[in-house]
Protein backbone atom coordinates (compact mmCIF):
# COMPACT_ATOMS: atom_id res chain seq x y z
CA UNK A 1 0.00 0.00 0.00
CA UNK A 2 1.30 3.42 0.60
CA UNK A 3 -0.80 5.25 -1.89
CA UNK A 4 -3.33 7.77 -1.03
CA UNK A 5 -5.42 7.84 1.90
CA UNK A 6 -4.24 4.07 2.93
CA UNK A 7 -2.16 5.44 5.72
CA UNK A 8 -4.28 3.82 8.52
CA UNK A 9 -4.12 0.51 6.61
CA UNK A 10 -0.33 0.62 6.39
CA UNK A 11 0.04 1.13 10.49
CA UNK A 12 -2.44 -1.58 11.02
CA UNK A 13 -0.09 -3.83 9.24
CA UNK A 14 3.04 -2.85 10.50
CA UNK A 15 1.90 -4.14 13.90
CA UNK A 16 0.58 -7.41 12.62
CA UNK A 17 3.48 -8.06 10.44
CA UNK A 18 3.79 -6.97 6.98
CA UNK A 19 4.26 -10.49 6.09
CA UNK A 20 1.02 -11.93 6.24
CA UNK A 21 -0.58 -8.38 5.13
CA UNK A 22 1.35 -9.10 1.60
CA UNK A 23 0.20 -12.27 1.12
CA UNK A 24 -3.24 -11.68 1.81
CA UNK A 25 -3.06 -8.42 -0.27
CA UNK A 26 -1.66 -10.39 -2.89
CA UNK A 27 -3.80 -13.78 -2.69
CA UNK A 28 -7.69 -13.15 -3.92
CA UNK A 29 -8.74 -11.50 -0.55
CA UNK A 30 -7.50 -8.08 -1.75
CA UNK A 31 -10.93 -7.17 -2.88
CA UNK A 32 -12.31 -8.32 0.17
CA UNK A 33 -10.41 -6.02 1.98
CA UNK A 34 -11.22 -3.13 -0.14
CA UNK A 35 -14.76 -3.85 0.64
CA UNK A 36 -14.15 -3.84 4.38
CA UNK A 37 -12.89 -0.22 3.97
CA UNK A 38 -15.27 1.21 1.38
CA UNK A 39 -13.38 4.64 2.03
CA UNK A 40 -10.90 2.75 -0.32
CA UNK A 41 -13.29 2.74 -3.38
CA UNK A 42 -12.38 5.57 -4.75
CA UNK A 43 -13.86 4.55 -7.80
CA UNK A 44 -17.45 3.64 -7.41
CA UNK A 45 -18.76 0.38 -9.40
CA UNK A 46 -19.93 2.42 -12.48
CA UNK A 47 -19.94 1.40 -15.72
CA UNK A 48 -16.19 2.26 -16.46
CA UNK A 49 -15.12 -0.30 -13.47
CA UNK A 50 -17.34 -3.25 -15.20
CA UNK A 51 -15.51 -2.41 -18.72
CA UNK A 52 -12.21 -2.75 -16.50
CA UNK A 53 -12.99 -6.25 -15.26
CA UNK A 54 -10.60 -8.36 -17.67
CA UNK A 55 -12.48 -10.82 -18.57
CA UNK A 56 -15.44 -8.21 -19.58
CA UNK A 57 -12.52 -6.33 -21.31
CA UNK A 58 -11.85 -9.24 -23.34
CA UNK A 59 -15.65 -9.17 -24.44
CA UNK A 60 -16.17 -5.40 -25.26
CA UNK A 61 -12.58 -5.15 -27.23
CA UNK A 62 -13.23 -8.33 -29.32
CA UNK A 63 -15.77 -6.70 -31.71
CA UNK A 64 -14.59 -3.56 -31.62
CA UNK A 65 -10.87 -4.29 -32.75
CA UNK A 66 -11.41 -4.94 -36.25
CA UNK A 67 -13.60 -1.55 -36.58
CA UNK A 68 -10.31 0.40 -35.39
CA UNK A 69 -7.88 -1.38 -37.64
CA UNK A 70 -10.11 -0.61 -40.18
CA UNK A 71 -10.42 3.24 -39.19
CA UNK A 72 -6.25 3.53 -38.09
CA UNK A 73 -5.65 1.79 -41.97
CA UNK A 74 -7.53 3.71 -43.64
CA UNK A 75 -6.97 7.52 -42.02
CA UNK A 76 -3.47 6.22 -42.21
CA UNK A 77 -3.66 5.79 -46.12
CA UNK A 78 -5.25 9.11 -46.07
CA UNK A 79 -2.71 10.64 -44.38
CA UNK A 80 0.38 8.73 -46.29
CA UNK A 81 -1.28 9.82 -49.58
CA UNK A 82 -1.30 13.57 -48.33
CA UNK A 83 2.19 13.41 -46.98
CA UNK A 84 3.25 11.62 -50.24
CA UNK A 85 1.11 13.53 -53.48
CA UNK A 86 -0.59 16.81 -51.73
CA UNK A 87 1.60 18.41 -49.38
CA UNK A 88 3.86 20.86 -51.09
CA UNK A 89 7.59 20.81 -50.77
CA UNK A 90 8.89 22.57 -48.28
CA UNK A 91 10.68 26.40 -49.60
CA UNK A 92 13.79 25.71 -47.53
CA UNK A 93 14.00 22.08 -46.69
CA UNK A 94 12.62 20.66 -50.11
CA UNK A 95 11.14 17.01 -50.52
CA UNK A 96 12.84 15.94 -46.85
CA UNK A 97 10.13 18.18 -44.80
CA UNK A 98 7.72 14.93 -45.69
CA UNK A 99 9.50 13.07 -43.16
CA UNK A 100 8.11 15.31 -40.54
CA UNK A 101 4.71 13.55 -41.28
CA UNK A 102 5.96 10.70 -39.30
CA UNK A 103 8.37 12.00 -36.71
CA UNK A 104 6.33 14.31 -35.06
CA UNK A 105 3.47 12.16 -35.01
CA UNK A 106 5.53 9.53 -33.65
CA UNK A 107 7.41 11.68 -31.25
CA UNK A 108 4.01 12.48 -29.89
CA UNK A 109 3.36 8.73 -29.31
CA UNK A 110 6.53 8.31 -27.59
CA UNK A 111 5.52 10.65 -24.95
CA UNK A 112 1.58 9.58 -25.23
CA UNK A 113 2.62 6.00 -23.90
CA UNK A 114 4.87 7.56 -21.08
CA UNK A 115 1.84 9.64 -19.54
CA UNK A 116 -0.90 6.28 -19.90
CA UNK A 117 1.82 4.36 -17.91
CA UNK A 118 2.12 6.80 -15.92
CA UNK A 119 -1.42 6.95 -15.31
CA UNK A 120 -1.64 2.92 -15.60
CA UNK A 121 0.94 2.57 -12.62
CA UNK A 122 -1.23 5.07 -10.46
CA UNK A 123 -4.16 2.06 -11.41
CA UNK A 124 -1.18 -0.54 -9.84
CA UNK A 125 -0.20 1.06 -7.11
CA UNK A 126 -3.46 2.71 -5.83
CA UNK A 127 -6.30 0.12 -6.77
CA UNK A 128 -4.04 -2.62 -7.58
CA UNK A 129 -6.00 -2.62 -10.80
CA UNK A 130 -5.15 -5.85 -12.52
CA UNK A 131 -6.07 -4.05 -15.98
CA UNK A 132 -3.84 -1.36 -15.25
CA UNK A 133 -0.86 -4.00 -15.08
CA UNK A 134 -2.10 -5.33 -18.25
CA UNK A 135 -2.19 -1.45 -19.71
CA UNK A 136 0.96 -0.57 -18.13
CA UNK A 137 3.10 -3.96 -19.26
CA UNK A 138 1.55 -3.67 -23.23
CA UNK A 139 2.03 0.18 -23.18
CA UNK A 140 6.23 0.26 -22.67
CA UNK A 141 7.39 -1.77 -25.89
CA UNK A 142 4.69 0.15 -28.41
CA UNK A 143 6.29 3.46 -26.66
CA UNK A 144 9.55 2.20 -26.90
CA UNK A 145 8.99 1.57 -30.63
CA UNK A 146 7.34 4.81 -31.46
CA UNK A 147 10.50 6.71 -29.45
CA UNK A 148 12.88 4.88 -31.62
CA UNK A 149 10.94 5.65 -34.75
CA UNK A 150 11.03 9.38 -33.88
CA UNK A 151 14.97 8.96 -33.13
CA UNK A 152 15.34 7.34 -36.85
CA UNK A 153 13.56 9.49 -38.03
CA UNK A 154 15.21 12.45 -36.93
CA UNK A 155 18.34 11.33 -37.65
CA UNK A 156 17.65 10.31 -41.14
CA UNK A 157 16.13 14.68 -41.61
CA UNK A 158 19.28 15.22 -39.64
CA UNK A 159 21.53 13.73 -42.05
CA UNK A 160 20.54 16.34 -45.37
CA UNK A 161 19.77 19.78 -42.74
CA UNK A 162 22.23 19.53 -40.59
CA UNK A 163 24.54 17.28 -42.61
CA UNK A 164 25.08 14.71 -39.71
CA UNK A 165 22.95 12.21 -38.64
CA UNK A 166 22.99 13.08 -34.91
CA UNK A 167 23.25 16.19 -33.40
CA UNK A 168 23.54 16.40 -29.38
CA UNK A 169 20.48 18.73 -29.61
CA UNK A 170 18.39 18.99 -27.03
CA UNK A 171 15.14 17.44 -27.90
CA UNK A 172 16.83 14.86 -29.67
CA UNK A 173 18.67 14.24 -26.29
CA UNK A 174 15.96 14.19 -23.93
CA UNK A 175 14.10 11.72 -26.71
CA UNK A 176 16.88 9.34 -26.56
CA UNK A 177 16.94 9.61 -22.96
CA UNK A 178 13.62 8.78 -22.75
CA UNK A 179 14.42 5.75 -25.30
CA UNK A 180 16.66 4.59 -22.71
CA UNK A 181 14.24 4.78 -19.83
CA UNK A 182 11.79 2.52 -21.67
CA UNK A 183 14.60 0.11 -22.07
CA UNK A 184 15.31 0.06 -18.23
CA UNK A 185 11.72 -0.43 -17.91
CA UNK A 186 11.24 -3.13 -20.13
CA UNK A 187 14.13 -4.71 -18.86
CA UNK A 188 12.83 -4.91 -15.55
CA UNK A 189 9.63 -6.58 -17.03
CA UNK A 190 11.66 -9.01 -18.67
CA UNK A 191 13.48 -9.86 -15.11
CA UNK A 192 10.89 -10.09 -12.37
CA UNK A 193 9.11 -13.10 -13.23
CA UNK A 194 5.94 -13.16 -10.86
CA UNK A 195 3.77 -9.92 -13.01
CA UNK A 196 1.86 -8.83 -9.70
CA UNK A 197 5.71 -8.13 -8.45
CA UNK A 198 6.61 -7.03 -11.61
CA UNK A 199 3.97 -4.71 -11.83
CA UNK A 200 4.33 -2.90 -8.90
CA UNK A 201 8.33 -2.80 -8.83
CA UNK A 202 7.83 -0.96 -12.53
CA UNK A 203 4.95 1.36 -11.36
CA UNK A 204 7.31 2.45 -9.23
CA UNK A 205 10.22 2.78 -11.59
CA UNK A 206 7.28 4.78 -14.21
CA UNK A 207 6.40 7.13 -11.59
CA UNK A 208 9.99 7.55 -10.62
CA UNK A 209 11.07 7.79 -14.10
CA UNK A 210 7.71 10.42 -14.77
CA UNK A 211 8.68 12.70 -11.97
CA UNK A 212 12.13 12.80 -13.45
CA UNK A 213 11.75 13.39 -17.07
CA UNK A 214 10.96 16.93 -16.77
CA UNK A 215 13.89 17.66 -14.71
CA UNK A 216 15.62 15.96 -17.01
CA UNK A 217 14.95 18.16 -19.64
CA UNK A 218 15.02 21.18 -18.25
CA UNK A 219 18.55 19.89 -17.32
CA UNK A 220 19.48 18.87 -21.01
CA UNK A 221 17.86 22.33 -22.12
CA UNK A 222 20.19 24.45 -19.57
CA UNK A 223 23.29 21.55 -20.76
CA UNK A 224 22.24 22.38 -24.56
CA UNK A 225 22.48 25.82 -24.44
CA UNK A 226 25.78 25.90 -22.27
CA UNK A 227 27.58 24.14 -24.93
CA UNK A 228 26.56 24.87 -28.13
CA UNK A 229 24.87 28.85 -28.63
CA UNK A 230 21.23 28.11 -31.44
CA UNK A 231 23.40 27.49 -34.21
CA UNK A 232 20.44 24.89 -35.24
CA UNK A 233 17.95 25.79 -37.39
CA UNK A 234 14.50 25.17 -35.92
CA UNK A 235 11.31 23.99 -37.43
CA UNK A 236 9.14 27.28 -37.84
CA UNK A 237 7.49 26.36 -34.36
CA UNK A 238 5.42 30.04 -34.56
CA UNK A 239 3.35 29.39 -37.82
CA UNK A 240 3.01 26.48 -40.31
CA UNK A 241 0.84 27.01 -43.11
CA UNK A 242 -2.41 25.20 -43.23
CA UNK A 243 -1.34 23.48 -46.31
CA UNK A 244 1.44 21.38 -43.99
CA UNK A 245 -0.59 21.54 -40.51
CA UNK A 246 -3.61 19.91 -41.75
CA UNK A 247 -1.86 16.79 -42.77
CA UNK A 248 0.10 17.07 -39.75
CA UNK A 249 -2.99 16.54 -38.04
CA UNK A 250 -4.46 14.21 -39.76
CA UNK A 251 -0.91 12.49 -38.96
CA UNK A 252 -1.18 12.48 -35.66
CA UNK A 253 -4.46 11.61 -35.50
CA UNK A 254 -3.92 8.39 -37.57
CA UNK A 255 -0.84 7.76 -35.22
CA UNK A 256 -2.81 7.85 -32.16
CA UNK A 257 -5.77 5.97 -33.28
CA UNK A 258 -2.95 3.07 -34.71
CA UNK A 259 -1.08 3.62 -31.28
CA UNK A 260 -4.17 2.85 -29.14
CA UNK A 261 -5.71 -0.28 -31.47
CA UNK A 262 -1.72 -1.25 -31.00
CA UNK A 263 -1.96 -1.20 -27.44
CA UNK A 264 -5.31 -2.51 -26.80
CA UNK A 265 -3.91 -6.14 -29.12
CA UNK A 266 -1.26 -5.66 -26.69
CA UNK A 267 -3.17 -6.01 -24.04
CA UNK A 268 -5.49 -8.47 -25.01
CA UNK A 269 -2.56 -10.61 -25.52
CA UNK A 270 -1.27 -10.33 -22.50
CA UNK A 271 -4.45 -10.92 -20.44
CA UNK A 272 -4.44 -14.20 -22.17
CA UNK A 273 -0.83 -15.02 -21.75
CA UNK A 274 -1.82 -14.45 -18.05
CA UNK A 275 -4.42 -16.76 -18.14
CA UNK A 276 -2.05 -19.67 -19.68
CA UNK A 277 0.13 -18.84 -17.09
CA UNK A 278 -2.57 -19.57 -14.19
CA UNK A 279 -4.06 -22.21 -15.78
CA UNK A 280 -0.16 -24.15 -15.89
CA UNK A 281 0.28 -23.34 -12.04
CA UNK A 282 -2.82 -24.58 -11.14
CA UNK A 283 -2.38 -27.84 -13.30
CA UNK A 284 1.05 -27.88 -11.59
CA UNK A 285 -0.45 -27.71 -8.23
CA UNK A 286 -3.06 -30.45 -8.68
CA UNK A 287 -0.71 -32.34 -10.39
CA UNK A 288 2.06 -32.07 -7.28
CA UNK A 289 -1.54 -32.45 -4.61
CA UNK A 290 -2.50 -35.91 -6.24
CA UNK A 291 -3.02 -38.47 -3.64
CA UNK A 292 -0.56 -41.06 -4.79
CA UNK A 293 2.66 -41.04 -2.40
CA UNK A 294 6.01 -39.75 -2.68
CA UNK A 295 6.77 -38.42 -5.81
CA UNK A 296 9.03 -36.40 -6.71
CA UNK A 297 7.84 -32.61 -7.73
CA UNK A 298 9.56 -32.25 -10.59
CA UNK A 299 7.66 -35.44 -12.04
CA UNK A 300 4.60 -33.57 -10.99
CA UNK A 301 5.10 -30.36 -12.72
CA UNK A 302 6.48 -32.27 -16.09
CA UNK A 303 2.76 -34.40 -16.06
CA UNK A 304 5.07 -37.54 -15.65
CA UNK B 1 12.55 5.30 19.25
CA UNK B 2 12.63 6.16 15.26
CA UNK B 3 16.08 7.65 15.72
CA UNK B 4 17.68 5.06 17.65
CA UNK B 5 16.38 2.61 15.28
CA UNK B 6 18.45 5.16 12.77
CA UNK B 7 20.84 5.31 14.62
CA UNK B 8 21.73 1.48 15.24
CA UNK B 9 21.35 1.15 11.93
CA UNK B 10 23.74 3.03 10.29
CA UNK B 11 26.33 2.13 12.61
CA UNK B 12 25.88 -1.30 12.37
CA UNK B 13 25.72 -0.45 7.98
CA UNK B 14 29.37 1.44 8.91
CA UNK B 15 30.72 -1.44 10.51
CA UNK B 16 29.88 -3.70 8.28
CA UNK B 17 31.20 -1.84 5.61
CA UNK B 18 34.55 -1.14 7.58
CA UNK B 19 35.11 -4.88 8.49
CA UNK B 20 33.67 -6.73 5.31
CA UNK B 21 35.95 -6.26 2.59
CA UNK B 22 36.28 -2.52 3.14
CA UNK B 23 33.55 -1.50 0.68
CA UNK B 24 34.01 2.24 1.13
CA UNK B 25 38.08 2.06 0.31
CA UNK B 26 37.16 -0.30 -2.67
CA UNK B 27 34.92 2.38 -4.40
CA UNK B 28 38.22 4.90 -3.39
CA UNK B 29 40.35 2.99 -5.32
CA UNK B 30 37.82 2.23 -8.23
CA UNK B 31 37.62 6.02 -8.62
CA UNK B 32 41.36 6.17 -8.50
CA UNK B 33 41.77 3.16 -11.43
CA UNK B 34 39.07 5.21 -13.86
CA UNK B 35 40.69 8.66 -13.12
CA UNK B 36 43.88 6.69 -14.03
CA UNK B 37 42.66 5.00 -17.18
CA UNK B 38 41.50 8.42 -18.92
CA UNK B 39 44.85 9.85 -19.58
CA UNK B 40 45.56 6.30 -20.96
CA UNK B 41 42.94 6.80 -23.56
CA UNK B 42 43.46 10.65 -24.30
CA UNK B 43 47.13 11.11 -24.09
CA UNK B 44 49.29 12.66 -21.21
CA UNK B 45 48.78 15.97 -22.69
CA UNK B 46 48.26 18.43 -19.02
CA UNK B 47 45.95 21.25 -20.68
CA UNK B 48 43.13 18.76 -22.15
CA UNK B 49 43.12 16.90 -19.12
CA UNK B 50 43.01 20.14 -16.91
CA UNK B 51 40.06 21.39 -19.36
CA UNK B 52 38.04 18.17 -19.40
CA UNK B 53 39.63 16.96 -15.33
CA UNK B 54 36.31 17.73 -13.46
CA UNK B 55 33.96 15.69 -16.32
CA UNK B 56 36.18 12.90 -15.37
CA UNK B 57 36.36 13.25 -11.96
CA UNK B 58 32.21 13.10 -11.91
CA UNK B 59 31.88 10.37 -14.55
CA UNK B 60 34.03 8.05 -12.26
CA UNK B 61 31.93 9.48 -9.01
CA UNK B 62 28.66 8.40 -10.81
CA UNK B 63 30.41 5.17 -11.65
CA UNK B 64 32.22 4.33 -8.63
CA UNK B 65 28.74 5.36 -6.81
CA UNK B 66 27.28 2.25 -9.14
CA UNK B 67 29.74 0.00 -8.04
CA UNK B 68 28.73 -1.24 -4.12
CA UNK B 69 24.77 -0.36 -4.65
CA UNK B 70 23.79 -3.55 -6.04
CA UNK B 71 24.33 -4.73 -2.46
CA UNK B 72 22.65 -2.18 -0.82
CA UNK B 73 19.33 -3.70 -0.03
CA UNK B 74 20.49 -7.30 -1.41
CA UNK B 75 23.06 -8.72 1.04
CA UNK B 76 20.35 -7.70 4.09
CA UNK B 77 17.38 -9.32 1.66
CA UNK B 78 19.75 -12.50 1.48
CA UNK B 79 20.22 -13.15 4.74
CA UNK B 80 16.93 -11.93 6.18
CA UNK B 81 18.12 -8.94 8.57
CA UNK B 82 15.42 -6.95 5.74
CA UNK B 83 12.54 -8.83 6.94
CA UNK B 84 13.64 -8.20 10.48
CA UNK B 85 13.52 -4.14 9.66
CA UNK B 86 10.36 -4.34 8.05
CA UNK B 87 9.27 -5.71 11.28
CA UNK B 88 11.16 -3.09 13.02
CA UNK B 89 9.11 -0.36 15.34
CA UNK B 90 10.52 2.12 12.74
CA UNK B 91 8.77 2.97 9.15
CA UNK B 92 10.75 1.42 6.56
CA UNK B 93 11.20 5.04 4.67
CA UNK B 94 13.37 5.59 7.83
CA UNK B 95 15.12 2.38 7.67
CA UNK B 96 15.86 3.52 3.88
CA UNK B 97 17.09 6.92 5.03
CA UNK B 98 19.61 4.94 7.75
CA UNK B 99 21.08 2.81 5.44
CA UNK B 100 21.37 5.04 2.31
CA UNK B 101 23.15 7.72 4.35
CA UNK B 102 25.58 4.97 5.56
CA UNK B 103 25.98 3.99 2.05
CA UNK B 104 26.77 8.10 1.12
CA UNK B 105 29.11 8.35 4.13
CA UNK B 106 31.05 5.42 3.15
CA UNK B 107 31.01 6.12 -0.75
CA UNK B 108 30.17 9.18 -1.29
CA UNK B 109 31.69 11.45 1.43
CA UNK B 110 35.24 9.56 0.42
CA UNK B 111 34.70 10.29 -2.98
CA UNK B 112 34.01 13.78 -2.06
CA UNK B 113 36.96 14.38 0.05
CA UNK B 114 39.09 12.70 -1.88
CA UNK B 115 38.67 14.28 -4.77
CA UNK B 116 41.20 17.09 -4.59
CA UNK B 117 44.10 15.02 -4.35
CA UNK B 118 42.95 12.91 -7.53
CA UNK B 119 42.27 16.17 -8.92
CA UNK B 120 46.31 16.53 -8.83
CA UNK B 121 46.51 13.56 -11.28
CA UNK B 122 44.37 15.77 -13.99
CA UNK B 123 46.50 18.85 -13.69
CA UNK B 124 43.36 21.17 -12.06
CA UNK B 125 43.91 24.16 -10.50
CA UNK B 126 42.94 25.28 -7.01
CA UNK B 127 39.87 26.37 -7.55
CA UNK B 128 38.60 23.76 -10.12
CA UNK B 129 39.96 21.52 -7.07
CA UNK B 130 38.27 23.21 -4.22
CA UNK B 131 34.78 23.37 -6.73
CA UNK B 132 34.53 20.05 -8.04
CA UNK B 133 34.74 18.86 -4.13
CA UNK B 134 32.19 21.15 -2.97
CA UNK B 135 30.04 20.25 -6.27
CA UNK B 136 30.93 16.26 -5.36
CA UNK B 137 29.94 16.86 -1.58
CA UNK B 138 26.33 18.52 -2.60
CA UNK B 139 25.71 16.43 -6.03
CA UNK B 140 26.33 12.76 -4.50
CA UNK B 141 23.50 12.48 -2.13
CA UNK B 142 21.36 12.72 -5.16
CA UNK B 143 23.35 10.13 -7.16
CA UNK B 144 23.19 7.84 -3.63
CA UNK B 145 19.36 8.39 -3.28
CA UNK B 146 18.93 7.85 -6.95
CA UNK B 147 20.48 4.38 -7.04
CA UNK B 148 18.76 3.78 -3.92
CA UNK B 149 15.94 3.26 -5.66
CA UNK B 150 17.35 1.26 -8.42
CA UNK B 151 19.05 -1.23 -5.24
CA UNK B 152 15.30 -1.46 -3.67
CA UNK B 153 13.77 -2.29 -7.34
CA UNK B 154 16.51 -5.18 -7.68
CA UNK B 155 17.21 -6.43 -4.26
CA UNK B 156 15.42 -9.79 -4.88
CA UNK B 157 16.66 -10.30 -8.25
CA UNK B 158 20.08 -12.32 -8.54
CA UNK B 159 22.96 -10.54 -10.50
CA UNK B 160 21.03 -7.34 -10.74
CA UNK B 161 23.70 -5.35 -10.71
CA UNK B 162 23.90 -4.64 -14.80
CA UNK B 163 19.51 -3.87 -14.54
CA UNK B 164 20.37 -1.95 -11.88
CA UNK B 165 22.56 0.78 -13.97
CA UNK B 166 20.42 0.63 -16.57
CA UNK B 167 18.02 1.49 -14.66
CA UNK B 168 19.21 3.89 -12.70
CA UNK B 169 21.93 6.12 -15.22
CA UNK B 170 19.22 7.97 -17.18
CA UNK B 171 18.20 9.71 -13.97
CA UNK B 172 21.35 10.79 -12.93
CA UNK B 173 22.13 12.52 -16.07
CA UNK B 174 20.89 15.77 -14.71
CA UNK B 175 23.35 15.48 -11.40
CA UNK B 176 26.21 15.04 -13.87
CA UNK B 177 24.83 18.06 -15.97
CA UNK B 178 24.49 20.49 -12.99
CA UNK B 179 27.60 18.77 -11.26
CA UNK B 180 29.98 19.54 -14.09
CA UNK B 181 28.43 22.65 -15.35
CA UNK B 182 29.00 24.07 -11.51
CA UNK B 183 32.54 23.17 -11.12
CA UNK B 184 32.84 24.67 -15.12
CA UNK B 185 31.54 27.61 -13.65
CA UNK B 186 34.01 28.46 -11.17
CA UNK B 187 37.03 28.10 -13.22
CA UNK B 188 35.54 31.00 -15.45
CA UNK B 189 32.19 30.29 -17.23
CA UNK B 190 28.79 32.60 -18.29
CA UNK B 191 27.03 31.45 -15.41
CA UNK B 192 28.05 32.50 -12.08
CA UNK B 193 29.32 29.10 -9.93
CA UNK B 194 26.38 29.53 -7.57
CA UNK B 195 23.92 29.10 -9.87
CA UNK B 196 24.47 25.93 -11.19
CA UNK B 197 25.48 24.90 -7.29
CA UNK B 198 21.76 25.79 -6.36
CA UNK B 199 20.11 23.69 -8.82
CA UNK B 200 22.45 20.32 -7.73
CA UNK B 201 21.44 21.32 -4.24
CA UNK B 202 17.97 21.44 -4.78
CA UNK B 203 18.34 17.84 -7.11
CA UNK B 204 19.80 16.66 -4.19
CA UNK B 205 16.74 16.99 -2.15
CA UNK B 206 14.14 16.80 -4.38
CA UNK B 207 16.36 12.49 -5.18
CA UNK B 208 16.61 12.42 -1.08
CA UNK B 209 12.36 12.58 -0.82
CA UNK B 210 11.84 10.76 -4.07
CA UNK B 211 14.50 8.17 -3.36
CA UNK B 212 13.55 7.63 0.01
CA UNK B 213 9.41 7.17 -0.33
CA UNK B 214 10.04 5.29 -3.53
CA UNK B 215 12.66 2.99 -2.35
CA UNK B 216 10.50 2.20 0.50
CA UNK B 217 7.54 1.20 -1.60
CA UNK B 218 9.63 -1.19 -3.27
CA UNK B 219 11.08 -2.75 -0.74
CA UNK B 220 7.30 -3.59 1.21
CA UNK B 221 5.95 -4.26 -2.25
CA UNK B 222 8.75 -6.42 -3.33
CA UNK B 223 7.55 -9.19 -0.59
Amino acid sequence: MGGVGTGEIEADAAVRGRREEMIDAAGTARNARIDAAPHLRLVPRTMWTRLAHPGHFLRWTGPVMPWLAGLSAVLLAVGLYLTWFVVPPDYQQGETVRIMYIHVPAAWLGVFFYGSMALSAIGTLVWRHPLADVAQRAAAPIGAAFTLICLVTGSLWGKPMWGTYWVWDARLTSMLILFLIYCGIIALWRTIEDPNRAARAIAILTLVGAVNLPIIKFSVNWWSTLHQPASIMRMGGSSIDPSMLYPLLEMILAFTLLGITLHLYAMRTEILRRRVRALTIREAERLDADPRPARPLGQAIRGV
Amino acid sequence: MVIRVMRALIARDLQLAARVGGSGALSLVFFLMIVALVPFALGPDLNLLSRIGPAILWLSAVLATLIGLDRLFQADEEDGSLDLMTGAPAPMEMVVLAKVVAHWLTTGLPLALASPLFGLLVALDGTAMGATALTLLVGTPALTFIGAVGAALTASIRRGGLILAVLVLPLMIPTLIFGVSATDAASGGTVPFTTPLAILAALSLIAAVIGTFAAAAALRWSE
